[in-house]
């Protein structure tokens, strides 16, 4: 810490090392990055079907039928196609939130609790404020999910900042809480009014996100999330708080010689990611479920992980995949009922995904470290 | 009121040890890990693929050594895998960590459905001892005399690991390898082996804690039957200030908190809500964590790959 001189030299590499995305050496080279970035995304998600496929294979099933049944779900008609990009909606919000965390070098794995956190407020708000007109309604019941995903995420973060507590371990932590918290509404103060499910009653028609493609169930809420994502995008690339935190998350030592205040930028990446799982929840209800109840979340906000990782923590990378993974799950249910096979198997596509591309990474980090030597020596 | 509380001490004491069970094999394991610099974050996959491995082998043999054998073999490749990616990929090991829950949880619920769905699934389970006069002693005598043997078993543990770790050169060679990967370099000591061997270590005793909650706690797999036990498990380490005796002391305090949750909840005549006991283990991680402030002793190299 003493020698500030050469914390400035490091400072001064960690600029270079940002810039990467847009290198002065030239066309070629840009085409280069490009190829490899998009090459290990795919090849990840080959290596994941080939693993999968042999485990189904040793299980006992036939894997091409599972895979075409898995297709045929995910891609067969319109109305399937809906429901992959339902499915995506919420895994874009949550992905591309997590894509800030993650390259602020901040581990939130609370996408599911502040998901929830987001569902209750924007419930509370659909429920009660009914007689409010929707022009007013929906915008204040988005935000207000909004609001309460970023209020569980920034509790993490300041537990982080303030106590020094693993915001691995809280944000996993403050999901069980909130998901529990969840149970006791629906079964008590909010259940209802005939009592018999643990479910609340439904939100407002006016607190009701538009539907424009019938008979399907598409709403507008899969644009809000494309529109997220671009705004994310510009927010982290183009602004100077996008690059405090993705400073922050490179070398933090670095960052503070560079007047970067590192804590507020722990707070605003939970802030954000939390939002964004929050606005999620807040869409899910406004949007197709219309009502809260415990099991609302079918683990959006651990495959939001593997969402954010698998597009190398790029905003619009995220779009893509979230398709991809809406595809998957959606095509897992089809792939379960017709096929016989547990849709759980989604969770071991998952994991396999994220192996193959964080290895990838490293490969593709060694490759380009090698490129820039050759170029430079 | 008052004698319904006093007559339920010693249950809870006795749930307290037995609850705090699983999350010593565990913190156990994993202080072994990160003292010597990897940081495993996916104990909770780990230990829900011992609870199920401990499951189908005694259901299958009906026959508890082969299931602990069975046990210990997954958690040793779980750790071969698990190093494979972090030691010599390098790749970042919080996110090795997050496939491997993803992993462990598909892997062991696809199988579970496909395997057991709709079978009579009850095993046999690791046997009581109940040491005669001793169990019958007031208020502990529940909760030291009358266990089942994996229970008993962290008292071997614990000094064991404890020698192992501070007596001995391998221990030695896995703290040096914690705190300064490269200087142990220098003197000889191989880094990946150590670290390979102390992350199988880990997840050995990471699954034997699952195994724990399938043929000794109960006698069946449930889904996600782990509920977050391997995530406490982390919390336990860093309270237990990554040494053997300390997490079995800070694992004891979350078995207070599983056992009331446990107890509380089936009193029928409280006016709280259920919720309120449930929420009891992962609250108290969060609040013991934040008590820790500025007195962690984490190994120095903790999760910093090592480049030759």
């Amino acid at each position: 810490m003493s020698d500030s001189r050469s914390d400035i030299l490091a400072l001064a590499e960690e600029r270079k090392a940002l810039s990467v995305e847009a290198p002065a050496s030239g066309l070629r080279r840009r085409w280069q990055v490009l190829l490899w970035s998009t090459l290990g995304p795919i090849a990840a998600i080959l290596a994941a079907f080939v693993v999968s496929g042999l485990m189904l294979l040793v299980a006992g099933f036939d894997p091409l039928f599972a895979f075409a049944t898995l297709l045929r779900g995910a891609f067969g008609d319109l109305r399937v196609i809906s429901e992959v990009l339902l499915q995506a909606t919420p895994l874009m919000l949550i992905g591309v939130g997590l894509a800030v965390a993650f390259r602020s070098n901040i581990w939130n794995i609370g996408a599911e609790g502040q998901f929830y956190a987001g569902a209750v407020l924007s419930t509370i708000a659909g429920i009660y404020l009914g007689m409010l007109p929707a022009v007013v309604l929906v915008p204040l019941v988005l935000v207000l999910g909004f609001v309460g995903g970023a209020l569980w995420g920034v509790l993490a973060g300041w537990f982080k900042v303030r106590f020094g507590a693993s915001e691995i371990v809280t944000t996993i932590m403050l999901n069980y809480v909130a998901i529990i918290g969840t149970g006791y509404l629906v079964t008590g103060p909010m259940i209802e009014q005939a009592g018999t499910y643990p479910q609340t009653a439904k939100v407002a028609e006016a607190a009701r996100l538009y539907r424009f493609l019938p008979p399907t169930r598409l709403h507008i809420g899969f644009l809000l999330a494309l529109v997220f994502a671009v705004i994310v995008y510009v927010l982290l690339f183009k602004t100077s708080t996008g690059y405090a935190i993705r400073a922050a998350g490179h070398n933090q030592t670095a960052a503070r010689y560079a007047g970067i205040d590192v804590e507020r930028t722990v707070l605003l990446a939970m802030g954000i990611s939390g939002g964004a799982a929050g606005l999620a929840g807040a869409i899910q209800v406004s949007g197709l479920t219309f009502r809260l109840y415990q099991q609302i979340s079918p683990g959006y906000g651990f495959t939001g992980i593997a969402v954010a990782l698998l597009a190398g923590n790029h905003p619009l990378g995220v779009i893509l995949s979230a398709l991809l993974f809406g595809a998957l799950r959606s095509g897992s249910e089809v792939m379960q009922i017709s096929a016989k096979i547990p849709s759980v198997l989604v969770f071991v596509v998952q994991g396999l995904v994220i192996l193959s591309v964080v290895s990838y990474g490293v490969y593709q980090m060694k490759l380009f470290g090698r490129l820039r030597v050759a170029k430079e020596g | 009121m008052d004698t319904v509380w006093i007559a339920m001490i010693p249950a809870i004491l006795a749930a307290t040890w037995r609850m705090a069970t699983p999350l010593i094999y565990a913190a156990v394991g994993e202080v072994i890990t990160e003292r010597a610099g990897v940081l495993n974050i996916g104990l909770e996959g780990t230990m829900l693929l011992g609870a199920f491995t401990a499951f189908a082998a005694v259901y299958a043999t009906d026959n508890l050594w082969v299931g602990l054998l069975a046990t210990l073999l997954v958690g040793v490749v779980v750790g071969l895998v698990f190093a494979f990616f972090t030691v010599t990929v390098k790749a970042n090991q919080i996110i090795v960590g997050v496939a491997l829950n993803l992993l462990g949880l598909g892997l062991t619920g696809f199988l579970f459905r496909t395997l057991f769905l709709g079978t009579k699934n009850a095993v046999r389970t690791v046997p009581v001892l109940n040491i005669p006069v001793l169990s019958d002693l007031p208020v502990v005598g529940e909760m030291l005399f009358h266990q089942n043997l994996m229970v008993y078993g962290t008292l071997l543990l614990v000094p064991v690991a404890s020698f192992v770790l501070y007596k001995t050169a391998f221990g030695l060679a896995i703290r040096s390898v914690g705190e300064h990967p490269r200087a142990s370099d220098t003197v000889g000591i191989s880094v990946s082996g150590i670290r390979y061997a102390a992350v199988m270590i880990g997840t050995a005793l990471t699954a034997i804690a699952g195994a724990f909650l399938t043929i000794a706690h109960t006698n069946q797999f449930v889904e996600g039957i782990t509920s977050g036990r391997g995530f406490i498990a982390l919390a336990v380490v860093v309270f237990g200030r990554w040494s053997p005796k300390g997490a079995f002391w800070a694992s004891l305090l979350f078995g207070v908190f599983f056992a009331l949750q446990l107890r509380l909840q089936a009193m029928p005549d409280l006016a709280i809500p259920y919720q309120a006991f449930q929420v009891l283990p992962y609250a108290a991680t969060i609040v013991v964590l934040l008590s820790l402030r500025g007195r962690s002793h984490a190994p120095s190299a903790l999760a910093i790959p090592y480049e030759a």
